[in-house]
């Protein structure tokens, strides 16, 4: 392979390189140091005179000296069964001492588009023992949920929780959790692995560490490492992949580096004005496959920036996701956990999974019902904040206390208590039924008559 | 152009945008690129350096491969065999890509739009001798239940029939002969960018029915009109645009998904092929096209896709049917544009998007309309495009760029959707500028009563929004007991006429009459509720009235007549009995 050194330019992650023979875009290239150490890169821009090198650690050390490489194939992974139980770097090197990965294939890290044709709808139930998420925003196998939360929010805890908890009901197929950290600290990184250890997940998961210290560059390659082995485990093998990317933010900001090291025309709040293809081209690798029996579910976790969900990094996300769980500061400061603020909450593939045949038949008209209750009682708070509790109306407390009940006895559970689907359905009609039943609009008269608490002591 | 060279080479590759020399080309040709002949565009030229747009991913393609031009513009393939397909964005049917690559999306592979095998029964309606021109229909195909009317292509050059065939043939045999000597097939194709002729655009003055209460009911579109529906995420752009690609009453749907979530369109694929027409019967799969090019396709056939779904609802608002054309999201069109606008090194305009968004923006609602054939028929193209600005606010360009063209503004709410009101269809920010245009159609197919009731209901609307500041500041129960009813008319109006569960089995759909009736009843109660005011009932009782509270469940019942007249006789005896008793 030849080596050039007609470096011409380096400026932040970015390297120019001239008099080159043809080299291909985004092809993967290596860069030796005067001092011998290697460091990889990709090819963004490509032409007779120059071509851009994206490197995917600091750039410190490169100059004039430095060999270049070009390697003629763009980013691929090995990627193998052995790889469950491995610990991996984010840029895909192993970390835990162990051996290389012995590659059964190796995979092009950017990954197809799933052809809609070939999708399979996903419309399985996944349990997750919360009740917040599954009365309310249903998750459901292949789908793309992710967690919006604020630093120092206790978004680790809860994506913890529902890996931990999230089953489906009547399955034992075989699951894998593919983990990617981009960016977060060590503290949390311990805290992961650690729980990883102690429930035995690790032995059904592949792991990929880029912490803070670690390039940040690197993390614009570290989710796509972890989705393709995701969905090498997923369509190839078979596995029900549990994908938890965090935190999505760091990446973001990664990417708006390499923007600014373009000096590209910057989009909103100096984010690259292609952003949200790119989050697509990650958030999109989910999903289910037509006549394959695994699939991929995406829970990534991003904090938002300023707990403001306009902000571009939420806002592009929520624009391609399937969904989201809001996770809620004024909440986690009244020490309610978990904190998850249920109305800018959503879960878009819930209707596919719920009600008769798959959960209960009550199940999307109780949810639509405990969130108009509690939306209106949210609203009230305003109101009592300004003219007092007296000056309302009977039907208005009626709701301003729901709205507590709902905090306190829905929202509100163990970081270890796993509810059924029945167990959350029957505490939403609990709290129901202090709600006089004409006001209950969003449920049909024979459901009440099925399932409201009132009909069904009689009826016991 | 002297020598006109065919073949030229590749100089630079930077994404979906790359830039050949040696090459002789004219703008918006299509053009091979690589040595694996990826489709791509003409969209600059600058000096020698000829600038295109690939459809495909660019990775590996390196300087120096071959470019190679066919001459032609991107068209579309037009005949039998559209209806039911789901294409990319330039009309790659994404079936037959799964047959040729598998399940996922790889390079390098074309599949033209129609089968070119399959055989279809032609019908001739014309005969040898007769005179025809560009537009005229000289035969039929049952396609699906859908009839496919075989014209003469616009480009084709008027003349008599020399010959005419009857019988079964492939899309690409010859069917008639013209004695100018022009040969007709059932197929032609068509340039995406360039509007299909007709003779003259009408007023839109019939209603495009939705079956969605609050927009035939308080915003309702024309047929061959133009509407737009902002809001942020999970709004409900998308539950809006599939529940009118269901249930309005357009003969052809044609639906893109230009940007959006692949989950979606599988949802659309597996859920219309099951669903019924409900003026027909017939599976609503079968009058419909879809276009997905989902967020993760590539850009440049993203920017494409909007083109190649209108020239389809053109082509069979040609054979004189009514189509109507979601766009679903016209925003992530608009940042396609600007992703290879800022690739070109163009100016940027506001925020980036390319100056001459506004331009294309209106060139493309200009699309729609209600007109009168080249054959002399009525055929419509209703353009009904979604836009997501970011973080909900719509002073950005592209909402505000588009609230300039179209004539229907439903504006979607997040306060609304939080708490569940769907569909979150801010009713006093919304607006549609076909009340007047269609006020004769509902009065005389409707009912006489139908604009008051609607003049009604929108002013009870609005007077409730005035009285919900006062209730922020004082409290409800301060306001007289006049106002507290309005409120309360105003809850029903909002909780039973203004909401609609797009996925209860009944309420999805609601025919004109049934929207009528539910205006009445509560018409009714309000007019009754003021009269008992009068003669000295209290307002709590006036409010709590029992008999009202069934009248929510009217929504999930499909035959709701008998159920609603129940209702307004027991309002009617319960307020007799108030009266009486005060
Ligand atoms: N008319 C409706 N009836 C019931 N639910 C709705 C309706 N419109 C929207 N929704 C709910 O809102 C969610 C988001 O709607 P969607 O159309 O996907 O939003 P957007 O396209 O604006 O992001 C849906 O998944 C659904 O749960
Ligand atoms: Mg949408």
């Amino acid at each position: 392979m030849k080596e050039y050194r007609t470096i011409s330019q380096v400026a932040g992650p970015l390297v120019f390189v001239e008099k080159t023979e043809p080299v291909g875009y985004q092809e993967l290239v290596n860069l030796v140091l005067a001092d011998g150490t290697e460091k990889r890169g990709q090819v963004l821009d490509t032409s007779d005179e120059i071509v851009v090198v994206q490197v995917f650690e600091t750039t410190t050390g490169i100059g004039k000296d430095t060999g270049v490489r070009f390697t003629g194939e763009t980013i691929k992974m090995p990627v193998g069964k052995d790889m469950l139980g491995r610990i991996l770097s984010g840029a895909g090197k192993p970390k835990d001492g162990g051996p290389d990965i012995v590659p059964e294939k190796r995979l092009e890290i950017t990954g197809a588009a799933i052809n809609p044709w070939a999708r399979g709808s996903p419309r399985q139930f996944i349990q997750t023992g919360i009740s917040t998420i599954d009365l309310t925003n249903t998750l459901v196998r292949g789908q793309k949920l992710p967690i919006f939360s604020g630093s120092g929010l206790p978004h680790n805890e809860i994506a913890l929780q529902i890996a931990r908890q999230a089953k489906v009901p009547g399955s034992d197929e075989e699951f894998a959790v593919v983990f990617a950290a981009m960016g977060i600290t060590k503290e949390e990184e311990n805290q992961f692995m650690a729980e990883f250890e102690r429930t035995g997940a690790l032995e059904h998961a592949v792991v990929f560490l880029n912490l803070a210290d670690d390039p940040a560059v690197e993390r614009i390659i570290t989710p796509r490492l972890a989705l393709t082995t995701a969905e090498y485990l997923a369509f190839e093998l078979g596995y029900h992949v549990l994908v938890i990317l965090t935190d999505m933010t760091n990446y973001c900001e990664a990417l708006r580096q390499i923007g600014a090291a373009r000096e590209e025309v910057p989009g909103r709040r100096g984010y690259p004005g292609y952003m949200y293809t790119d989050l697509a081209s990650l958030y999109e690798r989910a999903g289910i496959i037509k006549g394959k029996k695994g699939s991929v579910t995406q829970l990534s976790i991003l904090t938002m920036p300023g707990d403001d969900i306009t902000h571009p990094i939420p806002d592009l996300s929520g624009y391609i996701t399937e969904g989201q769980i809001v996770v809620n500061r004024d909440l986690h400061r009244k020490g309610i956990y978990p904190p998850i603020n249920v109305l800018p909450s959503l879960s878009r593939l819930m209707n596919l999974g719920i009600g008769k045949g798959f959960t209960r038949e009550d199940h999307k008209k109780v949810s639509d019902q405990l969130y108009a209750g509690y939306a209106e009682g949210v609203d009230l708070r305003g109101l009592v904040a300004i003219v007092g509790k007296d000056a309302l109306s009977e039907r208005d407390r009626g709701f301003l206390e729901f709205a507590e009940m709902f905090e306190n006895r829905f929202v509100r559970q163990g970081k270890d208590e796993d509810r059924t689907i029945d167990e959350s359905l029957d505490l939403g009609w609990d709290l129901l039924k202090d709600i006089p039943e004409e006001q209950l609009v969003r449920i049909d008269r024979e459901l009440i008559q099925k399932y409201h608490p009132k009909y069904r002591k009689k009826a016991e | 152009m002297e020598v006109k060279r065919t073949k030229g080479v590749l100089k630079r590759i930077a994404g979906p945008v790359v830039t050949a020399v040696n090459l002789d080309a004219h703008m918006y040709d299509v053009v091979k690129v690589g040595d694996e002949q990826l489709m791509g565009e003409v969209i600059k030229i600058k000096g020698e350096d000829i600038i295109i747009q690939v459809y495909e991913d660019t990775s590996g393609i390196k300087p120096g491969e071959p470019v190679e031009n066919t001459g032609l513009s991107l068209s579309v393939e037009l005949g039998p065999g559209l209806l039911t397909s789901i294409y990319d964005g330039i009309q790659r049917p994404l079936e037959v890509l799964v047959e040729k690559m598998g399940d996922f999306i790889e390079r390098g592979v074309t599949a033209p739009g129609l089968s070119h095998d399959k055989k279809w029964d032609f019908k001739p309606v014309v005969k040898t001798g007769d005179m025809v021109s560009p537009g005229t229909i000289i035969g039929e195909v049952q396609e699906t239940n859908i009839l496919h009317k075989v014209m003469v292509p616009p480009n084709v050059e008027a003349g008599k029939i020399k010959e005419i065939k009857s019988g079964s043939f492939t899309i690409d045999d010859i069917i008639c002969t013209l004695d100018n000597g022009a040969e007709i097939a059932m197929m032609h194709k068509w340039p995406v960018r360039i509007p299909r002729p007709f003779t003259e655009k009408l007023n839109p003055d019939i209603p495009l029915i939705t079956g969605q209460r609050i927009l035939d009911g308080l915003f309702p579109i024309a047929k061959g009109g133009t509407a737009a529906i902002p809001g942020p995420f999970g709004s409900g752009k998308t539950v809006t645009q599939q529940a009118l690609a269901k249930w309005s009453d357009a003969e052809i749907v044609v639906y893109i998904g230009c940007g959006e979530r692949g989950n979606e369109m599988t949802e659309v694929l597996t859920e219309f092929p099951e669903l019924e027409d409900p003026k027909t019967g017939k599976p609503l799969m079968e009058r419909t096209v879809l276009i997905a090019n989902t967020s993760n396709m590539p850009v440049a056939a993203r920017e494409a896709s909007v083109y190649t779904g209108i020239t389809i609802a053109e082509y069979f608002r040609d054979m004189g049917y009514d189509v109507s054309l979601m766009a679903d999201s016209t925003s992530r069109w608009a940042e396609a544009m600007r992703e290879i606008s800022s690739r070109l090194e163009e100016m940027p305009g506001e925020e980036g998007y390319p100056a001459y968004l506004a331009a294309r923006l209106s060139e493309f609602y200009e699309r729609a309309g209600r007109v009168h054939t080249l054959n002399k028929d009525y055929g419509s193209v209703t353009v009904i495009g979604a836009v997501s600005p970011p973080g909900g606010d719509f002073s950005e360009p592209v909402t505000q760029n588009t609230l300039r063209i179209v004539k229907c503004f439903w504006a979607l709410d997040a306060k609304l959707s939080q708490r569940r009101h769907f569909p979150a269809i801010n009713w006093l920010n919304s607006y549609s500028l076909y009340l007047d245009t269609l006020s004769q159609y509902y009065d005389e197919k409707v009912s006489p009563e139908w604009n008051p009731l609607r003049t009604w209901a929108m002013e009870v609307l609005q007077k409730e929004a005035e009285l919900q500041e006062i209730v922020q500041l004082v409290g409800s129960d301060a306001l007289p007991d006049e106002e507290q009813i309005t409120i309360e008319v105003a809850r029903m109006l909002r909780e039973i006429f203004l909401q609609q569960n797009a996925f209860d089995a009944v309420d999805t759909y609601c025919d004109m009459t049934k929207q009528f009736d539910i205006l009445k009843a509560i018409k009714f109660y309000s007019d009754q509720a003021y009269a008992a005011l009068k003669t000295g009932v209290m307002t709590a009782q006036i409010t709590g009235l029992k008999a009202k509270n069934d009248l929510p469940q009217i929504k999930y019942v499909k035959e709701y007549k008998p159920e609603i007249e129940g209702i307004v006789k027991a309002m009617e005896s319960e307020f007799t009995k108030l009266r009486e008793a005060a």
